[in-house]
């Protein structure tokens, strides 16, 4: 037990399921491997796989037999867009949510009713895990939309009977407002909106640590320890940590309990492999390696071991909160090229898509991200035509916004952008290095 | 009488404006006008001169990126609402203006405004229909 301004974070656990023996739980996901294999044999992408490999339902002897199984990519999920995934007619679906693609367009997941009440059992799970009751008020400050975020968390705390205010993203100061007046004892955003948060509080003249906020779940970014130590000082709060990507089923993969020591991963719905993302083989336990994840419960649009890219640590020692599922580490890196920016997906491929767009540009870019004070800054320097470089202010103005407004909209994002005169970035042998990330590795 | 000017792409970093500057110093090119327009992020530096296509040559050479453009240059009465009254021939004429930059002019020490027409020919006409002065280019140099 924690005590936070006297108020204590008990371990709870939600469900049975939770805390089965190693044996009864891997019997359970076997089955349900057998399951999900049958139900998405007729998706075209896996029914050609599974022919070539002479997979069925009865050939998943063990749970060894998931490794015969193929990987599922996101250029996979593009080539088959928008829903060539689906293992059930479109009538029956109830929600779709987006996440960045690698190129302009989205990547759509679906949920059926089921899926969605999955959803906010396994959200509801880790946030009771890491202290939330029904009688609290938990502030959600994730967007909501597409992302997963914002409507993953809002249901969850539904789901555990505590009262949600839905404050989504922007205007920082009303955010405070709100939990002061609304005396919201739960934070729920990015770790780094947390920051600005206590920051915007301090310039009010507030101190962050007499707000009534007690605890906090954070997501959508990776974070380090470091980062945790400096929100739960700044706001005095006991910060929890939690993972999950909108292919997989969006937050609620795993979550922290109490003892805060690794996130406890659903593997009761989740089948989460640690690859050498090289040779595909499994890492020794406890070593780094890609996390490569099989959802067995969803109905519209399970994915057999998707690979997330994400780089972290399995420990499967059980807990002493009593769960014996698998914990994961914090996510130490990504395998492609992906950044996180202000909790927005953005692969550098989108910055080339929006500047293809925008005539006048050419293909050679720079995309720089720093943290300057709490929040992430884009700058996307790109070089343009020397006809474009006129003598006109008002024209080049004009350039810069179009880039900006076209990065807008194929990234999701804002970007500061500076042109470049022709010939003044550098040039690569060989593989491009466009991205200089200047945020400390893993913040 | 339309003056061609030179613009000169700069980046927002120390040492950008002396860099061409110095380029054309080392050739030995004087500069009749100079004018720097900027932003937070870039700059562009406007040059009128004699030898302006040496000038343009030289810096294309040092891998500047140089544009140009025309300017006309007129020789406003100096005295209380000359400019303003100018300025009203042109609006009412519907004359647009990109930009003005004013420098003095060595020759008879008078003030000479350079001005950036969306149309220059139709600016000239309408100056000279108003018998308005414009500097013509051997006044310049």
């Amino acid at each position: 037990m924690f005590t936070v301004q006297s108020a204590p974070i008990d371990n709870v656990i939600r469900d049975r399921e939770e805390s089965l023996p190693r044996d009864q739980l891997e019997a359970l996901q076997l089955t349900r491997l057998r399951d999900v294999v049958a139900r998405v044999a007729h998706v075209p992408f896996y029914r050609e796989a599974f022919e070539l490999r002479g997979i069925t339902p009865k050939s998943m002897r063990s749970l060894d037999d998931l490794r015969r199984l193929p990987f599922t990519t996101k250029d996979d999920l593009r080539r088959h867009h928008p829903l060539g995934f689906l293992t059930v007619p479109r009538d029956q679906l109830a929600r779709i949510h987006g996440s960045s693609g690698t190129t302009g367009k989205p990547t759509f997941v679906a949920y059926t009713a089921n899926d969605l009440q999955l959803w906010s059992d396994l959200c509801a799970r880790f946030l009771i895990a890491g202290g939330l009751k029904p009688q609290h008020t938990v502030h959600v400050a994730f967007g909501y939309g597409l992302f997963t975020g914002g409507f993953g968390l809002h249901y969850g705390i539904e789901n555990v009977g505590a009262a949600v205010v839905p404050a989504a993203s922007g205007n920082t100061r009303r955010q405070i407002e709100i939990i002061q007046d609304l005396g919201s004892e739960v934070l729920i955003c990015t770790p780094s909106y947390a920051l600005t948060i206590a920051e915007t509080a301090r310039e009010l003249g507030i101190d962050p640590r007499s707000l009534p906020l007690r605890f906090a779940h954070f997501g959508g970014e990776p974070w380090t320890e470091e980062m945790r130590q400096q929100i739960e000082a700044d706001m005095d709060i006991l910060a929890f940590n939690n993972y999950g990507l909108s292919e997989v089923i969006g937050p609620g993969v795993s979550g922290e309990c109490a003892l805060r020591d690794g996130m406890h991963i659903q593997e009761d719905h989740f089948i989460v492999e640690c690859l050498d993302p090289d040779t595909l083989d499994p890492v020794p336990e406890g070593e780094e390696g890609e996390l490569v994840i099989t959802a067995l419960t969803k109905e519209a649009m399970p994915l057999l071991r998707y690979r997330t890219r994400d780089i972290a640590r399995l420990n499967r020692e059980p807990c002493a909160c009593g769960r014996a599922t698998a914990r994961m580490s914090r996510v130490t890196g990504r395998t492609d090229d992906m950044l996180i920016i202000r909790g927005v997906n953005v692969f550098p491929s989108q910055i080339e898509e929006a500047l293809l767009r925008v005539e006048g540009t050419t293909p050679h870019y720079m995309i720089e991200v720093e943290r300057p004070a709490t929040l992430d800054q884009l700058t996307v320097r790109v070089e343009v035509l020397p006809e474009l470089l006129s003598d006109r202010m008002d024209r080049m103005q004009r350039l810069r916004d179009r880039i900006g407004k076209e990065i807008l909209t194929v990234a999701g994002i804002r970007a500061s952008v500076e042109l470049a005169a022709p010939r003044t970035l550098e040039r690569f042998v060989g593989k491009a290095r466009r991205v200089v990330d200047k945020r400390k590795p893993g913040q | 009488m339309k003056l061609p000017q030179l613009s000169v792409f700069l980046e927002n970093r120390p040492g950008s404006l002396m860099e061409p500057l110095k380029v054309l110093a080392d050739a030995n090119i004087n500069l009749v006008s100079i004018s720097l327009a900027d932003t937070e992020q870039f700059g562009i530096l406007r040059l009128v001169l004699k030898d302006w296509e040496f000038a343009k040559s030289v810096l294309e050479k040092d891998g500047w990126v140089v544009n140009v453009s025309d300017v006309v240059a007129v020789d406003v009465d100096d005295q209380p609402g000359g400019l303003a009254q100018m300025l009203g021939i042109l609006a009412e004429a519907g004359i647009n203006i990109e930009y003005m930059y004013a420098f003095a002019l060595r020759r008879n020490v008078r003030a000479v405004l350079l001005f950036r027409f969306e149309d220059p020919d139709a600016a000239i006409e309408v100056l000279q229909k108003a018998g308005i002065g414009i500097v013509q280019e051997a006044d310049m140099y």
